[in-house]
């Protein structure tokens, strides 16, 4: 009677519609208005810069997948992901090819060399920015003005080297010198609010690293907005300290995190010779992921004192 | 107006899709020719058949006698001849000790069947007997002797009976028409459960999908001070024995206890209802509500089936199978069984019968995990399953064992919510299996 091909495997028979590759889309919806903002402001420069990165970090995934006899797994995403959120975090004068450089460093030893998906301790685009950071300081640091295209400092430079501070309005809307993702707050929330709706990340790793930040500039005598809306703090808490497979998996372990992030950020801006401090603190914490999962394990239905 | 309503920690929200048949009032299934009633239909020692090939049997006759104390006899559904003695296919797997029975069609009742008298009259001691001469065990699916359950130890104290009316599986509905329909009987049940067990706290607790079957049961244990109908929230397992007691009592089961240690004792609706028919007519427990349905059946019921009915007798009453069928599950989909065949027998855990095209199995390779957590925030228990999963992949008896992986009520919840697809609950059940067999091990030596 055709029952040939039943299949029989075990329970649960069916499974959420949720996908890896729909979370993924859905981080790249959520980048969009930030990146369309960075094009506004730097023009065609920011569109080849954040092109750059896309194509450089598929390619080196694909490549790498190839050579060492892997399935090639470009279509989940996440190279994608990888490429978009290290160009938005390089300045607008950045030449190109240092952008691809960053990005297969950010694939090959942020991503590949762990194995791939799901097994890097670190957030690969930061690696591959730490990288850059290191291999091309100057580049990493000369900044472009939105208004005039001249070179500029960030806010945070302007006020850690000048004492020279941003109006709120204009950090709000992303009319300031910065790399090209980290100057809109007001779209990099909506993103992430938009992540949150979607249940693709947990209010508390933003919640609690941003609430560290305000709290911990505050009792230190700085002005608490001005470190919320400056630098790439909106971008890190909504889109990379919240990236799945570098932070914690437990709810007090992602609060957890948090703070230590908010905690470092404060630390590296007030007291660094560095006016930024959220790649850092976030590379940092990343270390301190499966500490922390360690020993913030749920309690157990009816555990048993021992 | 859905105020308190009671729950737990963790769990998921699977579509439902029980529209299909919530709404459609119960139907006696037709009574096939052949009846094939395996001797083992609980959790526990099978059972010695008393009837020899030929013999004459009657309906509601016991067949099959327990050996052992966690045991239950079964009975023939029919009236007929004994056709044979033999191995026959399980729904719950495996090749099980069967007596098939050629039904004569006339349904001739056992003399041994008659009423057992009134409940106020009848002691706890015959209230447990009739359970076992029943052979009534747990209908929801466990399949455990009802009457063992209620023989607890003398210092565990029992205070509380819970019937589970959550059905918090997706798709069945079969416990939903019960309480609609035979809310007498639901409420006469879990009298006859409280005066077995001398307790003076009863809770019927049904989620909160079904305000028809919450009304129904109100109505029916309207002035019964002890018995408390309680609105669950719908999420699944709300059903799960552990996860019942902490949304009725806010106790917790100790890890590695029975429900008993926290005071309480669970049964399914369903049981409470054959508890009350057999104490009023002494008919066993031979027919049961099964729930017939999925994208794969044409027409889907719940029906009163015979025990022993094949699966292929019950679907083609329900207008047999749609194309490209992927999957027949006994139970939910969540943790329901996969049949390799439609010969298999309804036996008394079968709440259901689910049938599943192939394009809604989602089957898709397993991925990485991406460490998003779901399946934590999803285990009601507590579990890290992508931890479990983990240790298990590699073998790793001894950290599986550290991370609780023991305490898994294999509810599904992790692998259903895992967007990497992979499979948790599998390897999690296999590295649990492995860690008891070797503490057993441990025991003996
Ligand atoms: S680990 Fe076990 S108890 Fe937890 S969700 Fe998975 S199957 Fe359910
Ligand atoms: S739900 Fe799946 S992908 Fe997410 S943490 Fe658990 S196992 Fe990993």
């Amino acid at each position: 009677m055709g029952y040939g091909n039943l299949v029989v495997s075990s329970s649960p028979h069916i499974r959420s519609e949720e996908t890896v590759q729909r979370i993924m889309i859905d981080v790249i919806i959520a980048l969009l208005p930030a990146t369309a903002a960075s094009v506004y402001f730097f023009g065609m420069r920011a569109l080849a810069i954040t092109l750059t990165g896309i194509i450089a970090a598929v390619a080196a995934e694909a490549a790498i997948q190839k050579i060492r006899n892997k399935p090639v797994t470009i279509n989940d995403g996440s190279a994608v992901i990888t490429g978009l959120l290290l160009a938005l975090t390089l300045s607008p004068a950045m030449p190109l090819w240092m952008v691809a450089v960053g990005a297969v460093v950010a694939i090959g030893i942020g991503k590949q060399v762990y194995g791939g998906l799901g097994s890097n301790p670190f957030n690969p685009a930061l690696v591959g920015r730490a990288f850059l950071v290191v291999t091309f300081p100057v580049h990493m640091t000369t900044w472009v003005s939105p208004v005039d295209g001249v070179t500029s400092a960030t806010p945070l430079g302007l006020l850690k080297m000048e004492g020279i501070k941003t109006g709120y309005m204009e950090l709000f809307i992303g009319n300031v010198g910065g790399s090209l993702g980290e100057t809109s707050a007001l779209l990099l929330i909506l993103g992430g609010l938009y992540l949150l709706y979607r249940g693709i990340i947990d209010w508390r790793i933003p919640a609690f690293y941003l609430g560290t930040v305000a709290v911990m500039t505050m009792v230190l005598g700085g002005d608490p907005i001005f470190h919320l809306f400056s630098g790439g703090l909106m971008l890190g808490a909504f889109f990379m300290a919240t990236d799945m497979v570098t932070t914690p998996v437990t709810k007090m372990g992602k609060i957890i995190f948090g703070v230590g992030a908010g905690i470092l950020v404060v630390i590296i801006r007030l007291y660094g010779g560095y006016p930024e401090g959220v790649l850092f603190s976030i590379l940092l914490m990343n270390t301190f992921t499966p500490i922390i999962e360690k020993y913030t394990r749920p309690k157990i239905y009816g555990e048993v004192k021992r | 107006m859905p105020m308190n309503l009671l729950t737990f920690k963790g769990g998921v929200h699977p579509p439902q899709n029980k529209h299909r048949t919530e709404g459609m009032p119960l139907n006696k299934a037709k009574v096939p020719g052949l009846i094939v009633i395996p001797l083992q239909q609980h959790i526990g020692a099978p059972c010695e058949p008393i009837v020899n090939v030929g013999e004459e049997v009657k309906l509601g006759q016991k067949i099959g006698e327990p050996k052992g104390f966690v045991s239950a006899p079964v009975h023939s559904s029919v009236s007929g001849k004994v056709a044979a003695i033999e191995k026959r296919v399980h729904p719950g797997g495996g090749m099980v000790m069967s007596v098939v029975i050629e039904s004569d069609g006339l349904d001739t009742i056992d003399e041994s069947i008659k009423p057992q008298g009134k409940l106020e009259d009848l002691t706890a001691d015959q209230i447990k007997n009739i359970m076992r001469q029943a052979g009534l065990v747990g209908m929801g699916g466990a399949t455990f002797p009802a009457q063992v359950k209620f023989s607890p130890p003398p210092d565990k104290k029992i205070d509380t009976i819970i019937l589970n009316g959550a059905e918090c599986e997706p798709y069945l509905t079969s416990d939903h028409r019960l309480m609609v329909e035979k809310s007498e009987d639901v409420v006469n049940g879990i009298k006859a459960m409280m005066k077995a067990v001398n307790v003076d706290k009863g809770y019927i607790a049904i989620e909160e999908n079904k305000p028809d079957a919450i009304k129904a049961v109100t109505q029916a244990a309207k002035g019964e001070e002890n018995i408390k109908v309680v609105t669950l929230r719908a999420k699944y397992p709300q059903g799960a024995e552990k996860q019942l007691i902490k949304a009725c009592t806010g106790r917790e089961v100790p890890s590695g206890g029975l429900p008993m240690d926290s005071g309480v004792i669970v049964n399914n609706v369903g049981t409470a209802a054959a508890l009350a028919c057999a104490i009023e007519t002494g008919m066993p427990l031979v027919e049961r509500i099964v729930t017939i349905t999925g994208s794969g059946i044409k027409e889907p019921q719940n029906l009163l089936v015979r025990i022993g009915t094949p699966f292929a007798d019950v679907i083609e009453q329900c207008g047999g199978l749609e194309e490209n069928i992927g999957k027949i599950i006994q139970g939910g989909p969540m943790m329901g069984i996969a049949q390799y065949t439609i010969e298999v027998p309804v036996i008394k855990g079968t709440s259901g019968i689910l049938i599943l095209k192939e394009e809604d199995l989602g089957l898709t390779p397993e991925l990485p995990c991406i460490k998003c957590g779901k399946c934590v925030d999803a285990c009601p228990i507590g579990l890290m399953p992508t931890k479990l999963d983990g240790f298990a992949s590699k073998g790793m008896r001894r950290e599986a064992e550290e991370y609780n992986a023991v305490d898994c009520i294999e509810c599904g919840s992790c692998s259903f919510v895992c967007p990497a697809k992979r499979p948790l609950v599998e390897r999690i059940r296999l590295i649990k299996a492995d860690i008891l067999a070797e503490r057993r091990k441990a025991k003996q030596a």
